[in-house]
């Protein structure tokens, strides 16, 4: 057991990272959005958006870590660093690397949102609709556990929530401009 | 040193959150936009208008020092 205590918690952080990213991505529609209600105020959406993605970062790093650390694969830090550089399981894992460091950049740049400015902050910050994904399918491209049932269920609802979320965020979007548009004309028809 | 709040009207979306966070200073006008109470932020709200400032998520407020009128030169 102690002997694979490394690759355990590698799995371990590695799905919890799935969730409490997929709760970020969820969150930050949410904001976007501007849902609430009389139990749950705006601010309590925006401010656990982003303490999770905070508390992802623990996560993610935990995942990296141990992954890089453990023996059994000896992957070495170039490859949890640049993308495909890795003997072992060479896409899925980049993929990873790749989606890791898109975080780390919607991250970093959301830190420093008062300096950079909110245009470069908002740019950056789609980025998260590419990150999210690429973690994904690194998972269930490598996960050790990807295709035990309890796993299918935990990336099938993360795909789902994410899903109605993104489907609710475009309609939220084409409802508000089709109002827009409405107001714009002016043409009200009180006859109708 | 005296705090006060500003808002640029050009940037902000009405998202209503420092309205949330600071009701003693921000209230919301029937479209959602911000309204803030004239003069300083008292002592004692000033941190919680810095989580007003900090949340909003197009950064149009902004916390400024206010240099007092009877202390100008």
């Amino acid at each position: 057991m102690s002997d694979q205590l490394l690759w355990f918690t590698t799995r371990g952080a590695g799905i919890v990272s799935l969730i409490l990213l997929t709760a970020v991505v969820c969150l930050g529609i949410t904001t976007a959005i501007r849902w609430q209600s009389s139990e749950w105020p705006r601010f309590l959406t925006a401010q656990l958006h982003r303490n999770i993605a905070l508390l992802s970062v623990a996560f993610v790093a935990v995942h990296v870590v141990t992954s890089v650390i453990d023996p059994f694969t000896s992957l070495g830090w170039a490859a949890a660093l640049i993308p495909f550089s890795s003997y072992y399981r060479t896409i899925w894992l980049g993929l990873g690397v790749i989606s890791m460091e898109l975080t780390l950049a919607v991250i970093v740049t959301s830190l420093l949102r008062d300096r950079i400015g909110r245009r470069v902050w908002r740019t950056v910050h789609w980025l998260s609709y590419a990150a999210w994904p690429l973690g994904v399918v690194h998972g269930f491209g490598t996960g050790s556990d990807a295709t035990a049932v309890w796993m299918l269920a935990i990336q099938g609802g993360c795909v789902l929530a994410v899903g109605l979320c993104v489907i609710w965020r475009l309609e939220t979007d084409r409802s508000a401009r089709r109002r827009a548009e409405i107001d714009a004309r002016g043409d009200v028809v009180p006859w109708v | 040193m005296a705090h006060v709040i500003t808002i640029d009207r050009i940037r902000c979306d009405g998202y209503g959150m420092c309205a949330e966070l600071l009701p003693e200073m921000i209230e919301l006008d029937d479209w959602g936009y911000p309204i803030l109470r004239a003069g300083p932020i008292p002592h004692q709200l000033v941190s919680h208008a810095r989580r007003a400032v900090d949340v909003c998520p197009v950064l149009a407020l902004r916390l400024r020092t206010a240099v007092p009128a009877n202390a100008r030169s």
